[in-house]
Parts: structure tokens; C-alpha cells; sequence
């Protein structure tokens, strides 16, 4: 068993250091002034409320901070009577 | 010159108050005069790991508000005549601290001493910001662990922006303490590595504490680990790390690393 466990087993630590260095570019980028994506969540919302009446259940932010790139994904379904209604 | 150092992490449990016994004793053994301050009001335990619990009458918030003289909260240890205690209250809570107050204690120990060294609480609020207000020296105490390192990083970025030296354009002379490693996990791939940490951290290296049952036997005695048994490996990790804070260059081993090829077959069997 311990010989399999020897041969198959991925290790661990590489992990955690990729998965610090990561989250830790990112956090030391966001002290002192707010955090660029998520300030970019807020201010698109706020645009798009501007203009359609958003249900608050139907939007859908995701947000992946990557080492070299971020992306946020904005997902709000606009209902056609929202559109008229603004 | 008094120099005042401030043991601090984030994260709690990591090994905080172990470390500032430690190296305080380590620092009074190489007669030093010494005093440890625990800065954790409401929940202190340096009087305990110190052995002195049974011998508290006043404490910090005490002195800050002028219900004792500084010399009647200090308590002497017992088996150093170099090495003193300050201890926190256990019955308020950290808003009893105030900047002024803190302020004017440190001076007057730094009047008496030559190393003053504060016992920072977990967290970043305002017990750990008054803790490391004063500070020349700041000892990071991080495990290798995910948690602990990131914590570390924000603790690191307070040092450069809260504090008294940093409010000034001044720096704080900032110190990695890696305690709890097991070396023969790190080599397996499984524990964070020293040069991992480092290099995430990067802020020079002070000392490399192995994961040790000396240091609970030490804590259930009330001896800081350089007292309680000063050739066991945790205790030799302080007693270097204290060496390199007065300024002497000593090589840096990884302890539990060098073991023959015996120890390496069976050390990895055995886990």
C-alpha cells in the first residue's frame, strides 16, 4: 500500500505554493486602494441598473483572479418588459 | 539602546507566545537584560508558558492606568535574574489599551531594559496594531502552512504602514521565524518548504523551529523552551535565532534534515 501511496500520489506542497503566490499577487495589488475587478463588478452593475431593472437573483458575477490574468463574467438576464419599463 | 521587538503572525496558534518566552530567555540567558510584555488583554498566557501565573498582582492595563508603578507589574523570573515579565490583564479587554498609554510604557521600559519584546494577540486589531507600534524588530512567526503564510503577508504589510518607524519613513527591521516544521514532510512534498516560504514571504530568515513535543513539555512545566531543556532541538533553534537578533552571523541548519540514508529509508516508512 505505503509502495503505491509512494508511486501515485501527487504531492501537495507545490499546490499550496501556487495557490499562495496567486491569491498574494492579488492582495498586495489591492492594499491601499480598492481591488481593480471588484470595483469593475460594482461600477458595470451599477451602469446596467441605470438602465434596466435588474433582478437582484438574475445576475450572475463570477470573478477568477489567475496569475498573469483576471476575468470577470457578468451574466444578467434582461427580461423584455425590464427594457420597456426603463 | 534598548531594542523593541514584536513577536506577531495574524494568525493565532502558530506559536506566538512559545517564541517570545524563547527567545527572551535565550536573550537573558546570553545576559541580556530582558523584559516580555504580553500585549494579549483579556486572554494572556505568556505568564503561564513562563511559569509565573501564581505571581501576577498588577499588570499592562494597570500601569497604563496609573493603578501601579511599572516596577511593581514586573515580575522576575525565577531562574533568570536578567529576564522579566509584564503581563496582560485577563479581565478587560484590548480597548482598556490606549496609543498614549502604550506609548509612555514603552519608553519607560526601554529606559531599563535592553530588549523589550511584546507578545502581539492574533488578528489585526487593536491589540496587535499597539503591539507592533513601538518596534525596531518585528519576528513573523509563520508555520508552514497556507493559512499562516498568507496571514504573515498581511501582518508584513501592516509592519510597513502602521507603524511608528513606518509612519516616519523609517523601516522596520522585519524577521521570518518558520516554527513547527518537519522537514521529513517538506522533503516528501507535503509540507511548504523553507525557500517556498521565503520566497512568497521575502523577508530574511531568523530561525527554523521543528515541530517538537519538547515544546508542549515546556509549556506544561511553565518553562520557555530554552530553560526547559536547552540541548533539545526547538531550544537550540531559539537559542541561534536569539544569537542573530544581537547582530552575530550563525549558520542557518534546517533541523531534522540531515539524516543518513538509514534515517531517510526509515523516516519515510514510518510516516
Amino acid at each position: 500500500m505505503s509502495i503505491f501511496r509512494f508511486f501515485n500520489k501527487q504531492t501537495s506542497a507545490p499546490t499550496a505554493r501556487e495557490r499562495l503566490q496567486v491569491l498574494l499577487a492579488h492582495e498586495r495589488a489591492s492594499v491601499g486602494h480598492s481591488d481593480l475587478v471588484a470595483l469593475l463588478r460594482e461600477e458595470i452593475l451599477a451602469v446596467i441598473a441605470k438602465h434596466v431593472q435588474v433582478d437582484g437573483d438574475k445576475v450572475s458575477v463570477k470573478m477568477d483572479r489567475g496569475e498573469n490574468v483576471s476575468t470577470l463574467e457578468v451574466d444578467i438576464e434582461i427580461p423584455l418588459k425590464a427594457v420597456r419599463a426603463a | 539602546m534598548a531594542k523593541v521587538i514584536v513577536v506577531t503572525s495574524g494568525k493565532g496558534g502558530v506559536g506566538k507566545t512559545t517564541s517570545t518566552a524563547a527567545l527572551g530567555a535565550a536573550l537573558a540567558q546570553r545576559n541580556e537584560k530582558t523584559v516580555v510584555v504580553d500585549f494579549d488583554v483579556g486572554l494572556r498566557n505568556l505568564d503561564l508558558v513562563m511559569g509565573a501565573e501564581r505571581r501576577v498582582v498588577y499588570d499592562l492595563v494597570n500601569v497604563i492606568q496609573g493603578d501601579a508603578k511599572l516596577p511593581q507589574a514586573l515580575i522576575r523570573d525565577k531562574r533568570l535574574d536578567t529576564l522579566f515579565l509584564l503581563p496582560a490583564s485577563q479581565t478587560r479587554d484590548k480597548d482598556a489599551l490606549t496609543p498614549e498609554g502604550v506609548e509612555r510604557v514603552m519608553a519607560e521600559l526601554k529606559k531599563h531594559f535592553d530588549w523589550v519584546i511584546c507578545d502581539s494577540p492574533a488578528g489585526i486589531e487593536r491589540g496587535a496594531t499597539l503591539a507592533m507600534r513601538h518596534a525596531d524588530i518585528a519576528v513573523i512567526v509563520t508555520n508552514p502552512e497556507v493559512s499562516s503564510v498568507r496571514d504573515s503577508d498581511r501582518i508584513i504589510g501592516l509592519l510597513d504602514s502602521k507603524t511608528e518607524r513606518a509612519e516616519r519613513g523609517d523601516r522596520v527591521e522585519k524577521h521570518l521565524l518558520l516554527t513547527r516544521y518537519d522537514a521529513a514532510r517538506a522533503e516528501r512534498g507535503d509540507m511548504l518548504k523553507v525557500d517556498d516560504v521565503l520566497e512568497i514571504l521575502s523577508i530574511p530568515l531568523i530561525g527554523i523551529v521543528p515541530e517538537s513535543t519538547d515544546v508542549l513539555r515546556a509549556s506544561n512545566i511553565g518553562a520557555p523552551v530554552t530553560l526547559a531543556d536547552s540541548r533539545s532541538a526547538p531550544a537550540l533553534a531559539y537559542l541561534d535565532a536569539a544569537r542573530r537578533l544581537t547582530g552575530e552571523t550563525v549558520p542557518m541548519t534546517i533541523p531534522g534534515e540531515k539524516r543518513g540514508l538509514f534515517g531517510k529509508i526509515f523516516g519515510r516508512r514510518a510516516a
